[in-house]
């Protein structure tokens, strides 16, 4: 009998010319979609240059997106944005994006339905991982890698052990993906999966919809994992249809397939999570949190976490008719502008200005400590980004804790970390 | 390969924001790299550091962002091999890819200053000031293919020279 495989393993094998991969074999993999952005893009279109190749490879496959200094935040930046603008004219690069139909690149990738169930999908970016929920494989890589790609086509990739990640049960009121993702971290460490992948399933996912899926994965990363991939399903399969433009195909793992870990969690008793400074894995409840009388300067609602339509209707919900503490700042991003104009549509916007805040144009900003949003000396963010690492805001005696976006408006209308029910 | 040279000491995920500053990545040329390396984890790294030197670390050295300017400006430095007890997956690749020697070791024995000699191809680790030998993990053979080839673009560089794209 043939040996049961995980859908991770699955998806890597029909992407190479061998008849079988098991944990630790390392391949030469065919990839469907190679992404880099205008950090990560220059340095690869630089190494492109020199390999000496004819053309890309296919230039339906190759997406560009200039989002984490993009509006231009300065002339340095200016110049690798026109690298990648330079770049996709020379070789008719289908997936370019200018600001205006852009956004964070792993938010616009699904909903522009250029990603796909089945995929095997690079990008050098850290967080293309986050993919795995619409069941692809997807990995961050570097810029040589992604400059590889664009020659052949093609990258190596070690073939991953797998842990499976069980969430069972409903959750409770205000818990998100988010929340579960930081628990997770908080239980197995930031590199508790490292050179591992993870795949998310129980009958929580059942309960919570695309956007928490998102969240999930894209944070896979920051426990080390090389993906964290969701079994297509029903949810999966609304979310695509009317996205998809090509053919994709849903695959599911063996009964019996073989895991190095499996990992059960009761969800009923997860509450929203807070991870404390300077790591992801720094986890607590947000009771705790609350209690600890956090005072904070700034809170960012975004990012390719947490910067999607569901976000912004949950942060307005709390914010609607109220006014964030004085002396704080609310900076809202909707990740793509397809979120910014529902938002708009929705009258998100007006809530969020209302109360005292401000809405960016979409990009990663201060996610990453770019722009929009730095933070002085000694100053404390809560947000709905993915890393809290020393000076990852702006200075390096800064602080940056990490929430779901509830726990981050909330803590905006009282200026200190607090439970979305003391804000209403 | 030996090197000889003095250590770096840092400790447990060493982030690449540490490792280089995403405030800095607007500008992705060799001086850029070299002038921030290490800067939010030991600003006077650049101004101390001298071709040859190490860095030793903890567990998940370059964990966070997949920026290739990590182990670059680390590269540029003139550190010819980083040591620490395990690395994040895609430093790790990016390391690799452009020729940075990564080695795996229990690094507790090794103290900030330290004179080492590393031998690349074996593994051994000898410490000159502490009189002691420690053995890194085997380099994978594919890795060490891949940094012997000077890097995974080298390697695209020869591919196309034999016979193209496919």
């Amino acid at each position: 009998m043939e040996r049961p495989l995980t859908i991770t393993e699955k998806i890597i094998l029909n992407h190479t010319d061998l008849g079988e991969v098991k944990p630790g074999d390392i391949v030469n993999a065919r990839v469907d979609i190679a992404l880099g952005n205008d950090i990560t893009a220059p340095i690869a279109i630089k190494e492109f240059e020199t390999v000496g190749i004819n053309g890309v490879f296919d230039r339906q496959k190759i997406v560009l997106v200039p989002d984490h200094f993009v509006p231009n935040k300065d002339i340095l930046s200016a110049k690798q944005a026109k690298m990648l603008r330079e770049f996709a004219k020379t070789y008719d690069i289908k997936y370019y994006f200018e600001c205006g139909e852009a956004g964070v690149e792993h938010a616009l990738l699904p909903e522009k339905g250029i990603v796909l169930p089945g995929d095997l999908v690079i990008g050098a970016d850290s967080h293309t991982c986050t993919y795995g929920a619409l069941g692809t494989f997807a990995t961050g890589v570097g810029s040589t890698d992604l400059a590889y790609a664009f020659a052949f086509g093609e990258v190596w990739l070690k073939v991953p052990e797998l842990v499976k990640v069980v969430f069972t049960g409903k959750p409770k009121k205000w818990v998100s993906g988010k929340d579960l993702v930081l628990y997770l971290i908080g239980q197995i460490g930031v590199s508790g999966a490292n050179y591992m992948a993870l795949e998310f399933s129980g009958n929580t996912f059942k309960h919570l919809g695309m956007a928490d899926r998102f969240t999930i994965s894209n944070m896979a990363i920051e426990a080390g994992a090389k993906s964290g991939i969701f079994e297509p399903d029903e949810i999966t399969e609304e979310y695509v249809k009317g996205r998809a433009n090509r053919d994709y195909i849903f695959y599911r793992s063996d009964e019996g397939a073989k895991y190095a870990k499996v990992l059960n969690f009761n969800t009923e008793t997860i509450n929203p999570q807070v991870a404390l400074p300077h790591l992801p894995e720094n986890s607590v409840d947000i009771s705790e949190a609350s209690a600890k009388n956090i005072k904070i300067d700034q809170s960012v609602i975004g990012s390719c976490t947490n910067g999607r339509i569901e976000d912004l209707r949950i942060a307005a919900q709390i914010l609607k008719g109220k006014k964030i503490a004085k002396y704080t700042r609310l900076i809202v991003i909707p990740a793509t502008v397809e979120v910014y104009r529902t938002a708009e549509k929705e009258g998100l916007i007006d809530i969020f200005l209302d109360a005292g805040g401000v809405v960016s144009t979409p990009t990663c900003g201060p996610c990453l400590g770019g722009y929009m949003g730095i933070l002085a000396d000694g100053e404390r963010a809560i947000s709905s980004t993915n890393r809290n690492f020393k000076g990852r805001m702006g200075d390096v005696t800064s602080e940056v804790y990490l929430a779901n976006p509830a726990v981050c408006a909330a803590s905006a209308i009282l200026g200190k970390i607090a439970c979305p029910e003391e804000a209403m | 390969m030996i090197f000889k040279g003095k250590v770096f000491k840092f400790g447990d995920n060493i982030d690449t924001d540490a490792i280089i500053p995403a405030r800095y990545l607007n500008d992705s040329s060799d001086e850029n790299l070299k002038k921030h390396c290490m800067e939010d984890a030991d600003p006077a790294f650049s101004s101390n550091i001298s071709k040859g030197d190490f860095i030793v670390a903890g567990n998940n050295f370059g964990c966070g962002s997949s920026r290739e300017h990590a182990p670059r400006a680390i590269k540029v430095s003139g550190v010819p091999v980083v040591i620490a007890k395990s690395f994040a997956r895609i430093f790790y690749r990016n390391s690799f890819n452009i020729g940075l020697f990564i080695l795996e070791a229990n690094t507790d024995d090794i103290n900030n200053g330290d004179m080492l000699e590393v031998n690349t191809d074996s593994g051994e680790i000898k410490n000159l000031t502490k009189n002691n030998v420690i053995n890194a993990k085997p380099i994978p053979e594919f890795m060490s293919e891949l940094v012997n080839a000077g890097g995974l673009m080298e390697y695209a560089r020869k591919r196309v020279k034999e016979g193209g794209r496919r």
